[in-house]
Parts: structure tokens; sequence; C-alpha cells
């Protein structure tokens, strides 16, 4: 451990813009992504049950 | 054996793979979290400073596992996209069609963290030099294939033109990989070679490969989720998703 305060750790040695800036659009991007995906694959299987519902409305089973 | 061979081959459908894929994902999770939380200790807290650029070489613990990621799902990618061409699996294309967005933004954070890091040491976010130049084409290919197979209505079609744009685009990738030994350039030269041992500080090497392990197993999870949203999409009028979902 070479930081002697947190303050120390944040400055970075005077390169915070460059190192916070990568690791900062990484962060926001590598939480964004995952959660998109996971949206997509919810909206889908939502629809796809509601379609489901409305098939068997349609079709009270033994009917169709 | 015969046994055996069937019992793969299950996998190879879609509706085999997609609640193996619903297995598998949150040890994907898991392992990246392991990796990340680990190579990030090492990233910020063991490895030593750099005695040329001083702390603001760590942006290397991302920019070098997002680079060799954009490269290596690439291949991946186009390697579905051929298997598909050739055999006409139908899970091939959806695959590749799920690693794009992943690869892009792989792609982009790669350009991202390199602009972050040739500005400190450089004086310059940009320069075009054939390694970021190719980097860059390599993002405009992920773009384009995605658009591509948007703009196709019919996926099988998609599939198939998409298959032959990663197919031609696959010449970027030796041409980024060698970029630094075939042009005089402004970006370093490859920080692992396999013919000599590395020049980096153990710790550093560490803290690098743990946190590519974590980028890789990040990508796997995230592309796995996407491949089963497209699973569900294209197949939506099957009689096995009417049974998958409760």
């Amino acid at each position: 451990m070479h930081w002697n305060s947190v303050g120390e750790f944040f400055a970075m040695g005077g390169y915070a813009l460059y190192v916070w800036g990568s690791f900062g659009a990484c962060l926001v991007l590598m939480v964004a992504e995952p959660l998109l995906a996971k949206r997509r694959l919810n909206e889908v299987r939502k629809n796809l049950i509601r379609e489901r519902l409305a098939d068997e409305l349609d079709h009270p089973s033994g009917t169709s | 054996m015969r046994q055996s061979i069937i019992h793969w081959f299950k996998f190879a459908s879609p509706q085999g793979f997609y609640p193996l894929a619903g297995r598998m994902i949150p040890w994907f999770w898991a392992a990246a979290a392991i990796f990340g939380i680990s190579g990030l200790w090492i990233s910020f807290f063991v490895a030593p400073t750099d005695a040329q650029q001083g702390e603001g070489y760590r942006i290397i613990f991302i920019h070098v596992p997002a680079s060799w990621m954009s490269m290596f799902i690439y291949l991946v990618m186009a390697f579905w996209a051929a298997l598909g061409l050739a055999l006409n699996t139908r899970v091939s294309g959806m695959m590749a069609q799920a690693l794009a967005p992943t690869g892009a933004l792989m792609a982009a954070l790669s350009l991202w963290t390199g602009a972050f890091w040739g500005k400190p040491m450089w004086g310059a976010w940009w320069v075009w030099d054939a390694r970021l130049t190719s980097e860059l084409i390599l993002f405009f290919l992920y773009l384009g294939f995605m658009a591509l197979q948007a703009a196709i209505d019919d996926p099988r079609r998609a599939d198939k033109a998409g298959a032959i744009l990663a197919l031609v685009g696959v010449v970027n990738i030796p041409i980024i990989y060698f970029s630094v030994k075939w042009w005089n350039t402004l970006h370093q030269g490859s920080t692992i070679n396999l013919n000599k041992a590395p020049s980096m500080a153990q710790t550093m090497l560490w803290g690098m490969l743990l946190m590519a392990l974590a980028f890789w197993m990040y990508s796997i999870a995230v592309a796995l989720t996407r491949v089963r949203a497209i699973i569900l999409e294209r197949e939506r009028h099957t009689e096995w998703v009417k049974h998958a979902l409760e």
C-alpha cells in the first residue's frame, strides 16, 4: 500500500482526470450494458407471456 | 459414445441452449466479480508506481484488457458467423449477433481509455497512428455489422449478410495486432510478448491478467444474456418457447 491518505489516492499523483476518466467510463458502460441486455430479455419474456395469456383467453383450453 | 454426441448436439439447438445459458450466467457473473475485485485491488493498491509514467500508467489495467477483448470478441463473432454460413445452424447467427454490441463496447472503451492515456503521455487525445486508426476501424466494423443486421428484416438473410461483413473484416485483426511492428508508431509495443519475458513488474502483469479474466467473464455473461433475448425474439412462434416460459 503506497497511498498515505484517501485524498492522495483520489489525486492519483496528478493524473486524476485521466485515471478516473478511464475507470469511470469503464464502470458506467459495464454497468449499463448488462442492465440493457437484461431489460431486453425481460421485455421479450413479458410480451410472450402476455401473448400466451391472450391466446388462452381467445381459445379456452379444449376448444382450440 | 453415441449417447454423448446426442447430448452435446442438444445444446446446439435454441431450445437446448436457452436454459443452459440461463444456468451458466450466474457463474460467469460470480467469476467476473472475483477476478474484477482482485484485479482492481492489485491495480490500485499492490502494483507499484511506474518510474516513468507515475500513477497515470494505471489506465493500463483496463486499456489492455478492453483492447484484447475487442479483438478477441471479433474473432469469436466471425467464427460463429462462418459456422452459421457453412452449416446453417440457427444458434450461430444468434451468437454472432449477441456478441457484436459487447465487442463494440470493448472497442469504444479501448479508444476512450487510450485517449485518456495518450493525452497526459503524448500530449494528444488522438493521433492518426496505425494502431489507433485500425482500432477505430474495428469499432466501425462492429457498428456496421449491427446496422446491417438491423436493416434486414429476415433474420436468416441478416445473418448471412452480417457473416460476410464479419469475415471480410477479419483482415483488420492482424493489422491491429501487428501495427506496432509493421509501422513506426507512437503507440508503444505489445505489453506481453510470447517470445520474451515481460518487461513489466510481476504485480503489474498479474493485475492486468486478472482484469483481462474479469473482462472475459463479463463478456461471456452479458453475451449469454443477450443471446437468450435473441433466441426468444426469433423463436417466439415455436411450441417450445410457449412451454419454456412460466
